[in-house]
């Protein structure tokens, strides 16, 4: 039977983690590759870097960032953050990446996710969509890392995108995140009946049970964190063994 | 001795490569790994892998555009008859015939074809993504110290419908049952992704290497 996964997700700027672990067995913090090795060996399906590199200059970096780690780890590696053009995501893939996340870029022309999944195939073209609820049952797009506003629906951008070729769906809750108060689960539910592709469900989880509900609730076919495993709050293994608990398919080493 | 990763400009070749070379070292062995499109080293090589990502014409058409890559295949599968293991879409490369876009012919050397996993029930989320468990068919020298039900990671939508049953080494349970491993002499392949199956994908590439 297929497993929900539970993807770690590392926030990444001028190739050093700005956002991750903080235990103190890891002799380097900064560095993405030590990172990525932890979460690989504590059982995470995926990993996921989000690129934060302000300038287009420092983007190379990230490339490096990805091949040292694709040299290590033998776990599934998703990469995201500044992705425009066609050659950015063959860089990322022949660099060791499994998956391209675009968000901004889709936003602006809807083909670019036509041209990368007719290029690249379908299975490594994810869709980043940050959305804000606006009023009851609606919720609208922001690009640039959620600061701008778009004025496009959450849910027909997100039929779109997979009508056009998009294998996955990284969706993000601009309300929930950084809150720590779960899963806007309404929002994960309308959206992971629209559409047949993975969807993966971003921003809010704080606790353990926060997992089960995007999970079993919100329909999610995994689920992306970043502070409760980075700060030591929970470890994968535990979080595993919870969702197991409670009946969710979940791979246990 | 040469084991050669096929470069045809598809996917991720550098995960492929890399995930041999640790079983290399893990194992002791003393394999040379090259990615190459180079139909004279492909000559030369002892052992070839055949990755493969996007679509089943879009990998068929890559390969065609190398010159005397196609040949070079064929011969060393049917002639020579030396080990060839294929990842995804180069496992589905081995088929009589896929229908991912159009129809396209694949190198017939596992009669059958490839086709799109057809889900009604909406539960069921295409592609395929994830890790699912393997149920193993009989025993096997590329599943050694690999345990029915082991977990490996896969991201497909289409699959592999081989004629012959006697080539199907294992299947994994989605909304039914999917043939995930094939082999027929010296070819060997699987639907998931060894490279990115962390210590059990190692293994089987560990396996590949020591036959």
């Amino acid at each position: 039977m297929l497993k929900n996964r539970i993807i770690p997700c590392l926030d990444v700027k001028n190739g050093r983690v700005v956002k991750g672990i903080n235990f103190l067995e890891l002799k380097d913090a900064g560095d993405p590759v030590e990172q990525a090795t932890f979460y690989d060996k504590s059982g995470a399906d995926e990993i996921c870097f989000l690129d934060i590199t302000a300038t287009h200059e420092e983007r190379a970096i990230i490339i490096e960032t990805v091949k040292k780690t694709a040299d290590k780890c033998f776990v599934p590696l998703t990469v995201g953050g500044g992705v425009r053009t066609i050659e950015d995501i063959r860089k990322l893939l022949i660099a060791g990446a499994d998956k391209v996340s675009i968000n901004t870029a889709a936003v602006k022309d809807p083909l670019f996710i036509k041209q990368a999944s007719q290029k690249f195939g379908s299975q490594c073209i994810v869709v980043a969509v940050d959305a804000k609820k606006t009023s009851n049952n609606k919720w609208e797009i922001f690009t640039h890392g959620g600061r701008e506003k778009t004025g496009i629906d959450a849910i027909e951008f997100t039929k779109k995108s997979v009508f056009n070729g998009a294998g996955e769906i990284l969706l993000t809750s601009m309300d929930k995140d950084g809150t720590k108060t779960g899963y806007d689960l309404d929002l994960l539910k309308i959206i992971t009946k629209s559409i047949q592709v993975p969807v993966i469900a971003s921003g809010g989880a704080g606790t353990l049970e926060h997992l089960f509900e995007g999970l079993k609730i919100g329909g999610a076919s995994a689920v992306l964190a970043a502070s409760i495993f980075h700060y030591g709050k929970f470890t994968i293994q535990q979080a595993k063994e919870y969702l197991a608990s409670k009946d969710v398919q979940v791979r246990i080493k | 001795m040469l084991v050669t990763v096929i470069n045809y400009g598809s996917g991720n070749l550098r995960s492929a490569a890399k995930a041999l070379e640790k079983a290399n070292k893990d194992n002791n062995l003393k394999y040379n790994i090259q990615i190459s499109s180079d139909p004279k080293l492909i000559n030369k090589s002892d052992k070839i892998v055949l990755p493969g990502q996007g679509s089943f014409k879009d990998c068929k058409e890559g390969l065609s555009k190398i010159t005397g890559l196609i040949e070079e295949l064929n011969d060393h599968v049917l002639v020579k008859k030396k080990p060839i293991f294929g990842i995804c879409v180069g496992m589905q490369l081995f088929a009589t015939y896929g229908l991912e876009e159009k129809k396209t012919d694949g190198f017939n050397w596992i009669k059958g074809k490839v086709k799109k996993i057809n889900i009604k029930d909406s539960k069921f989320k295409l592609p395929h993504m994830g890790w699912n468990e393997i149920e193993l068919v009989g025993s096997n020298k590329y599943f050694s110290g690999i345990k029915d039900l082991d977990h490996m990671y896969f991201i497909h939508s289409y699959e592999f419908e081989p004629e012959e049953a006697q080539t199907i080494k294992a299947y994994a349970s989605y909304n039914k049952k999917i043939v995930v491993a094939i082999e027929k002499n010296n070819i060997f392949g699987t639907q998931f992704h060894p490279e990115k199956s962390q210590d059990s994908g190692l293994k089987i590439l560990g396996n590949f290497l020591k036959i």
